[in-house]
């Protein structure tokens, strides 16, 4: 389970996140929508510990993580695997090297490696793209690259950054069904940051909308679609103001 | 006039805070071998063959350049063999380390704030750490060892090179045999102007990818942001490479 509980984080004094509560279940995907800069990837980044909060916390399986020393936090950083907006591909490695990387840092053999490699591409429908680099790809097979990098790691979560932004609508909706299929196959518990809601509709089992730095709503998708809250209704009919 | 030196010294400050504490990051991380072994013979080919044709060329003109004006100096007041000490004790423990210091600070120093930025701008490093990588351990450790390791013989090489076109250059240029030449070279060697030049060269090259690595992984924005930080590792670099000169020659040839 994840826990944001009370989360606040600002830069050069300005507030991103001003109290942030929000629960996320064991094996639920938790779609988290709202603005651009409203602080989504912010609040997500806070859950594997790569910014750390002002106030507030963040509570993984009953760990703090801003409170975690260094191998602790590496400790809980094995168990989580992060996509981010533009896949964060290291440029000097192959495809299999980008999958591969994490899962030597955990030491295994390289014959499993390999084996892990080719399921998680084949789970990405990128098999045979192994001695690729990652400037010969678009960007959506970039991120279903940094999606089986995730997976191949078999973690307990997966946290997604904006997956869907910058693809056409086609695959988008592929990227949409890559998340639910990875879910299906792994039963892993998610966070999706996005402002896509086509996309939240067809991936969340919950839909929480962070505005003005804090949980406006939270909700089941059927629920949020039928929300009476007016900022809410703007957002996910995306009607000017 | 007050408020902007009060900036600019709580800025200096917080730089000087900023350096220790990645300094002891790279502590921290010195015993993560397993990370850092690999990736550092990687960089060390990578610093080699970056740098060395540039360092060389420098050299090769430097030690003519050096011959011809210690000829034209000493022409008519100092005997002409003595060419052949100051080619070799100023590229020994000056140029040679200065002069190819100055062009690795533009060469590898930017190479590695241009790199490191691209990949900070990019969550590449953020990425490194979800995968449960210290960047300390993947990026900057290679890089400093490479530098630290690799400088010396690179400066070692551009030394020999411009004795060499120097003892060239006096055999073509200005008619002095290579006994002559060979006789001045010998004359105050001693062998702490090895090794001196070679240590300094040693710690320009901590420097200059410390100093690389340090400002590419602090770089904030875009493109614009990679680009500030190749320049300001360029000018950091340079300037305490100059510092340090200084140090050490007031610390070890008094």
């Amino acid at each position: 389970m994840i826990q944001f509980a009370d989360l606040y984080k600002a830069f050069d004094g300005k507030p991103v996140l001003a109290g942030v509560t929000l629960d996320v279940h064991d094996g639920e995907t938790m779609v988290i929508i709202g603005y651009s800069g409203s602080g989504k990837s912010v609040a997500l980044k806070h859950v594997v510990g790569l910014l750390h909060p002002d106030a507030g916390d963040v509570i993984v399986d009953g760990r703090p993580v801003a409170a975690l020393d260094r191998a602790g936090l590496y400790g809980l950083r094995r168990e989580i695997g992060f996509v981010f907006q533009f896949a964060a591909l290291f440029d000097s490695m192959s495809v299999a090297d980008n999958v591969a990387l994490g899962l030597r840092r955990r030491g295994l053999a390289e014959d499993e490696i390999a084996e892990r490699i080719r399921e998680a591409l084949a789970l990405v429908d990128l098999t045979g793209a192994e001695e690729r680099m990652p400037a010969e790809l678009s960007g959506g097979m970039r991120k279903r690259v940094g999606i089986a990098r995730a997976i191949a790691l078999r973690p307990r979560y997966l946290l997604y950054d904006e997956p869907t932004t910058g693809l056409d609508p086609v695959t988008s909706a592929v990227m949409d069904q890559l998340m639910v299929r990875t879910r299906e196959h792994l039963g892993v518990t998610g966070i999706v940051v996005t402002h896509d809601m086509r996309s939240a509709y067809t991936v969340g089992d919950r839909i929480a909308m962070l505005y003005e730095g804090r949980i406006r709503q939270v909700g089941p998708v059927a629920e949020i679609q039928q929300t009476g809250d007016p900022v809410v209704r703007q957002f996910i009919e995306g009607r000017p103001a | 006039m007050i408020e902007r030196i009060g900036r600019r010294t709580v800025d200096a400050v917080k730089a000087v805070g900023r350096f220790g504490h990645f300094v002891s990051d790279l502590g921290r991380a010195l015993p993560d071998v397993a990370t850092w072994g690999g990736l550092t013979v990687v960089q060390m080919r990578r610093v080699g063959v970056d740098s060395l044709p540039v360092a060389l060329f420098i050299a090769a003109f430097t030690g003519v350049v050096l011959a011809l004006q210690a000829s034209y100096t000493f022409t008519g007041t100092v005997p002409l063999y003595f060419v052949g000490t100051l080619v070799g004790k100023t590229m020994m423990l000056e140029l040679g380390p200065v002069l190819a210091g100055l062009a690795l600070a533009g060469r590898v120093g930017a190479s590695m704030a241009a790199e490191l930025g691209t990949m900070k701008v990019t969550e590449q490093v953020d990425a490194l750490e979800t995968l449960a990588y210290d960047p300390q351990s993947f990026l900057v450790i290679p890089r400093v060892l490479a530098g630290t390791l690799m400088f010396p013989v690179i400066v070692a090489l551009a030394i020999l090179v411009g004795i060499a076109t120097g003892w060239l250059a006096s055999l073509v240029l200005l008619d002095l045999s290579t006994q002559e030449f060979v006789k001045g070279l010998k004359l105050f060697y001693r062998f702490k102007d090895t090794w001196f030049g070679l240590f300094k060269s040693a710690t320009f090259g901590c420097t200059i990818t410390l100093v690389g690595c340090m400002v590419g992984l602090g770089t904030r924005g875009g493109a614009e942001g990679v680009g500030r930080s190749t320049t300001r590792a360029v000018v950091y670099s340079a300037v305490l490479l100059l510092v340090l000169d200084a140090f050490w020659a007031l610390v070890l040839l008094r």
